[in-house]
């Protein structure tokens, strides 16, 4: 993996994703009409330091590979902005759905 | 040298699509981007397979950079304003990696893809058709370059600044959370390595912060100003940020950045790490 640190296209992620061990964190933009794609999504930490930030997918779709942790998930969109919190534990999946 | 000749705005970009001897230059690990809509006139670089020499972990050199440069159509006397997705990592990765090779009139434009996107500006799928030209590359500049020996020389004498974010400084996670977490190196930071994440240094909208507020981020991190300073992340494209802020926006002169960083680093045997937040 070290030829690579951008974040990789987004794609749906299913409920009954194997997780691999790995803390999940995973849900769709959405604005009054359905989903938004192509919105900016970052990860958060506890104390707002950004983690990471990937480009949901055109259908709004987006995935994080955390800790355990809390976690606050910002999306920025040329339609809005919008923001949801998570509180990880275990290794799985947690899905957080944004409104812009 | 002053902060616009470094860094245009999206509005000056957008009035200087057509100006000639103006080059735009997309640049991404995430090829898919340009093809599904750029800025028009732009050229891609791919930064994986372009920039990259895809035997050895190193760039390609001199006779390579010409060849790519001469094939997308840039001269020596063109003024290059690059640009891409990531917050401009990889747009200021192959900044600093032209300036490597000598190419001074090279511009970054603010805020990437993403302030460009969400400013709502046109985005088309036709890909310029642009002279081949006979480009003249120098040698690296390797006093913008740092590798691993000084790298271990410079704890606690040189400035050392891990951009990483706090959790992958501490060694809570092993890469930027938009990937899987590996586990085959060591996590950690290189020890007296002060934490100033890139995005830090960026409104969220991806354009850079003022110099004021960068000038007094860095002075309440504890930034020595009168050392020289060796910036690392993971693979050298976020530094490749911080680089181009301290050394292009604040002036610093003596700034290298240490592309190898944290997979070569982490993966040293015997060298000294660190863990634990700031």
């Amino acid at each position: 993996m070290s030829d690579g640190c951008g974040a990789p296209a987004q794609t749906a992620t299913p409920a009954s994703l194997d997780t691999n061990g790995q803390v999940v964190v995973a849900g769709k933009v959405s604005g009054s009409d359905g989903p938004v794609g192509g919105a900016y999504v970052r990860l958060l930490n506890g104390d707002g330091e950004f983690v990471g930030e990937v480009q949901a997918s055109s259908a709004g779709d987006f995935r994080f590979y955390a800790a355990e942790g809390t976690w606050t998930v910002r999306a920025l969109s040329a339609k809005g902005n919008g923001e949801a919190s998570v509180t990880t534990g275990e290794p799985g999946l947690y899905e957080v759905p944004i409104s812009v | 040298m002053s902060r616009e000749d470094v860094l245009v705005t999206a509005q000056w970009a957008e009035d200087n699509l057509d100006t000639p001897g103006v080059v735009f230059v997309e640049v991404d690990e995430d090829t898919t981007a340009y093809e599904g809509g750029h800025i028009r006139n732009a050229v891609r670089i791919d930064w994986k397979t372009e920039l990259q020499d895809q035997v050895r972990r190193d760039f390609v050199d001199k006779a390579g950079f010409e060849k790519l440069l001469s094939e997308k159509g840039i001269g020596n006397d063109d003024t290059v304003v690059l640009y891409g997705g990531n917050n401009n990592w990889f747009a200021a990765y192959a900044y600093w990696y032209f300036k490597l090779y000598g190419h001074d009139n090279v511009k970054l434009l603010d805020g990437g893809r993403k302030k460009w996107e969400l400013d709502g500006r046109e985005l088309v799928k036709d890909v310029p058709d642009r002279k081949q030209t006979s480009y003249v590359a120098n040698e690296q500049d390797l006093t913008l370059r740092a590798f691993r020996d000084e790298v271990v020389d410079a704890i606690n004498t040189k400035n050392l600044i891990d951009v990483r974010s706090p959790d992958e400084f501490s060694g809570k996670l092993n890469a930027p959370a938009h990937l899987p977490q590996e586990s085959s190196q060591r996590s950690g930071h290189i020890p007296s390595a002060l934490n100033v994440p890139w995005a830090s240094t960026a409104n969220e909208d991806g354009t850079f912060k003022s110099n004021e507020e960068l000038t007094e981020l860095y002075q309440d991190a504890g930034l020595d100003t009168s050392k020289p300073t060796i910036a690392y992340c993971r693979i050298g494209e976020r530094s490749s940020h911080t680089w181009f802020a301290l050394r292009e926006l604040l002036g610093h002169d003596d700034v290298k950045n240490y592309d190898g960083s944290w997979t070569e680093y982490g993966s040293l045997v015997g060298v000294p790490i660190e863990l634990g937040a700031k």
